[in-house]
């Protein structure tokens, strides 16, 4: 690749207060080439994201688009000039329609006003090009999150695009969407756009991508044609240190469970119509892991058991218990916690420090007269920042400004702060690093053998496998089955969670 | 130095401080203080007395609009208070006596937790948009307060009464210590124990916060009644002040400048943290304002006008936007903490 570069960086730096995110580094695009950035979390990634797309200014550096030197002062010159971007978080309008969502900023408009009906067609169009059959018209917070995602990335191409860049697109999608988004993904690289994919999948980018960059705590470790680079090598490349360090710890066998008590026993379990008469079992030290497609009713289900929703039929016995779990305080109470998928809107309070999202449901659970004394909470966030190595270990800074994986621990960190007997984790790794993954993966093990049990939910079903003891399939809104994990391969699993047919 | 300036207070209370100094300067009697019978006279004195209804109001602005809330029904509330309260008085047989004065306010600030307590049922239970919630009350509070004066203004002359807007106390106004426990209370109260912390919580992220077990509608709900309470009291010492219910003219657009005040005291409308010290320096401000128009003769007509043009420059002083531009235009020192993030995370 000898070309100009579409897009090229250099010596890119961007301060945050005295710590640099980002330092000196060089960064190439190519037109047509899908070109992946690596890193574990807080390794610069998203803030090299922003300095291209305009979000956040560069303190050193030069931008070059086409061999020209540019400066982009907010996202809309970049957008200008074709450099577009879907964040990881999905920023779109819920209560606006999937029109109104694409065209939001570009709208067509006739005598300055807003042409309706165009919009609705050119929607239409972008929506038919990705092969979304879907009422541009509908409001958009009635769809799932994945086909948000689509939206936005819609919204993204709806506009004469030079460069795109995906940040984590695939973290909300399933295998069929995932395989959509790589085929709309390869009809843009033929049209000559050149794509930034960032995702923390390695079987994803080494799928899709042609070169890949790797950062490491804001500075550029390489970049790497591919089809050169071996996985193992990536991966130590990112974290810069060996992977054999990252083997997940093996997994002290669980007592069979059929004798035993069960610690929570659902049955006939129905809500609304996403959960049909499902029926669980968790024994005390077990992890549970919880596999299904999108829309088999895997969050509605852990909701359902952690008193975040009303059950409209059924009932849970907690260690032989059966009161009804009317909100999260009661649940909380019979040590009973659910760590949401959507850590942003139902998990991180992001203004407040990360002493005191810790503190938060401990605090709550003490009620307000009986306040945790500042010293106690200092030693309570100290302990936990240790024992989850949350990065930066700074207990007062605000917790929306940490990374993905950190805000992940810090959410950990308030649950585990309950002492609970019940752990529901809804996708706890999704758009996280790899280290940090392993890392979760671990401690749920851990407390497992410390006697803890652990619901463990992830649409990636190796991980579903990896860490559970046993694996309940999902599959429209029933648990069809309930399979030791060692009974089962990852193709085997496949097959279950998507068999059309329950089993008899 | 940095961090004085950084400090999150620091506009505000240099907004203040400007304030005090021009108007020092205009008319140097300003900061002067006279003793007479023992008790204390003078402008500033004048400011912390007349701020005082202003000032629980905007307290209890302060903790709604940290739960993401707001409310516009405070002025009628005050009405609705004034008017209880002095018709009981007016019609019980010695208006005088200090026994039943105290039982009418009673009754008064009673009525007003109530009022509050409805808008924390709308919108804590019901789910009401908290604007249109206190909408409701803030339409037809005026009404059932003129219902309760027979549309009259009613006017009472009872001591006992007078004395909460008029009276001295240890040489210091009354009403000024009524402000005092206030601010005491609440800052007590928010910060000695969690309800601070978890009504920032609430505010900031409601459905995280239920999440985590937090009491969101009973923390929205408390906020409410507090608000409802406080513009009760401050009621009471309108009424006290001009010796009357009037239903019309009770915290007439008082909603909205305690809305201004915590907004100049730092506390974002859209909810989360909040400083209640901010919040008594924006009343301060706002006291001191008027006061000013007071004493430069502005005429009424065009108090408005010069009210809203120091505002502008109040906010202007403190918005983050134009302390980049000033710093860019004066050479750009200390560039490279210019970014819009690290102003961002002073701000929070």
């Amino acid at each position: 690749m000898d070309a100009q570069p579409l897009l090229e960086l250099t010596g890119a730096t961007v301060y945050f207060g005295a710590d640099a995110a980002l330092d000196g580094v060089d960064f190439r695009l190519f037109p047509g080439e899908v070109h992946s950035l690596m890193g574990e979390n807080g390794a610069g990634k998203s803030t090299l994201i922003k300095a291209i797309t305009g979000a956040l200014p560069l303190s050193a550096g030069v931008l070059r688009l086409d061999g020209q030197v540019v400066r982009f002062g907010s996202p809309h010159d970049a957008q200008e000039v074709g450099v577009r971007s879907v964040y990881q978080e999905i920023d779109l309008l819920p209560n606006l329609s999937v029109a109104e969502n694409i065209s939001l900023g570009v709208e067509p408009r006739r005598f300055g006003m807003i042409d309706w009906r165009q919009m609705r067609d050119r929607a239409g169009d972008v929506l038919a090009d990705l092969g979304l059959d879907i009422d541009p018209a509908s409001v958009l917070g009635r769809h799932s999150l994945a086909v948000q995602q689509l939206v936005a990335i819609a919204r993204a191409i709806s506009t004469d695009v030079r460069v795109l860049v995906l940040d984590e697109p695939t973290s909300s999608l399933d295998t069929d969407e995932c395989a959509e988004l790589f085929r709309i993904i390869e009809d843009l690289k033929q049209r000559g756009v050149a794509i930034i994919f960032v995702s923390h999948f390695l079987d994803q980018v080494y799928e899709i991508s042609d070169r890949v960059t790797v950062l490491r705590d804001g500075k550029l470790v390489g970049e790497y044609l591919t089809r050169e680079l071996l996985r193992i090598d990536l991966v130590q490349a990112m974290l810069g240190r060996s992977a054999e360090s990252l083997r997940t710890r093996p997994r002290l066998r669980v007592a069979d469970g059929s004798s035993e008590e069960p610690f929570l026993s659902a049955r006939a379990v129905t809500v609304g119509s996403r959960i049909s008469g499902a029926d669980i079992d968790l024994m005390e030290g077990e992890v549970l892991g919880v596999a299904g497609l999108l829309g088999s009713g895997r969050t509605e289900l852990a909701r359902a058991l952690t008193g975040i929703d009303r059950l409209d039929g059924g009932i849970i016995r907690i260690q032989g218990s059966d009161e009804p779990i009317g909100n999260p305080r009661a649940a909380i109470s019979l040590g009973v916690v659910y760590s949401s998928e959507n850590r942003r809107t139902e998990g991180i309070v992001g203004e407040l420090s990360v002493q005191e999202n810790i503190t938060l449901a401990l605090q709550a659970e003490r009620g307000v007269l009986r306040r945790i004394s500042p010293a106690r909470q200092r030693e309570l966030a100290m302990s936990w920042i240790d024992a989850l190595d949350i990065r930066p270990p700074d207990p007062d800074r605000p917790a929306g400004t940490l990374s993905g994986g950190n805000q992940q621990k810090v959410l950990l960190a308030r649950l585990l702060a309950l002492s609970p007997r019940l752990l529901v984790l809804d996708e706890p790794t999704r758009g996280i690093d790899v280290g940090a993954k392993v890392e979760v993966q671990n401690l749920v093990g851990e407390l497992a053998d410390n006697g803890l049990s652990v619901m463990f939910i992830s649409a990636e079903l190796e991980e579903v496998l990896r860490v559970g003891n046993r694996v309940a399939i999902l599959l429209d809104g029933r648990v069809v089955d309930t399979v030791p994990s060692d009974d089962l391969t990852p193709d085997a699993l496949t097959a279950l969670v998507a068999r059309p047919e329950p089993v008899g | 130095m940095t961090k004085v300036v950084k400090h999150r207070l620091f506009w505000p209370a240099f907004s203040l401080v400007a304030l005090i100094v021009l108007n020092t300067v205009v008319r140097p009697q300003f900061m002067k203080i006279t003793v007479r019978d023992g008790e204390l006279y003078g402008a500033l004195i004048d400011i912390l007395r007349n701020s005082a209804p202003l000032m629980l109001v905007a307290l209890g602005m302060t903790i709604v609009i940290a739960t993401r809330g707001i409310d516009l029904s405070v002025g009628a509330v005050m009405a609705v208070s004034g008017a209880v309260t002095l018709t009981i008085i007016d019609g019980a047989e010695d208006p005088g006596s200090t026994s039943t004065v105290l039982v009418a306010m009673a009754v008064g600030t009673g009525v007003a937790l109530l009022l509050g307590a409805w808008n924390g049922f709308l919108v804590a239970v019901l789910d009401i948009q908290p604007i249109v919630a206190t909408l409701v009350l803030m339409l037809a509070g005026r009404g059932v307060a003129l219902l309760i004066t027979d549309g009259f203004i009613t006017t009472v002359n009872s001591e006992p009464l007078e004395y909460v807007s008029t009276g001295y106390l240890f040489a210091l106004p009354f009403a000024l210590f009524i402000s005092v426990a206030a601010i005491t209370a609440i800052s007590l109260v928010e910060r000695r124990t969690a309800l601070g912390v978890l009504t920032e919580a609430v505010g900031i992220n409601p459905e995280a916060s239920r999440l985590a077990g937090v009491r969101s509608r009973g923390i929205t709900f408390g906020a409410y009644v507090l608000s409802g309470t406080l513009a009760g009291v401050a009621g009471i010492i309108y009424s006290s002040n001009i010796r009357a219910a009037d239903a019309n003219a009770a915290g007439e657009f008082i909603e909205l400048y305690a809305i201004l005040a915590v907004v100049l005291g730092g506390t974002s409308l859209v909810g989360g943290k909040f400083t209640v010290a901010g919040t008594v320096i924006g009343v301060f401000i706002i006291q001191t304002l008027k006061s000013t128009m007071l004493f430069l003769g502005v005429p009424s007509a065009q108090s408005p006008v010069f009210f809203a043009a120091v505002v502008i420059i109040v906010v202007l002083i403190q918005s983050p936007r134009v302390h980049r531009i000033a710093r860019g235009l004066t050479g750009g020192m200390r560039s490279r903490n210019l970014s819009a993030h690290s102003d961002a995370e002073v701000a929070a």
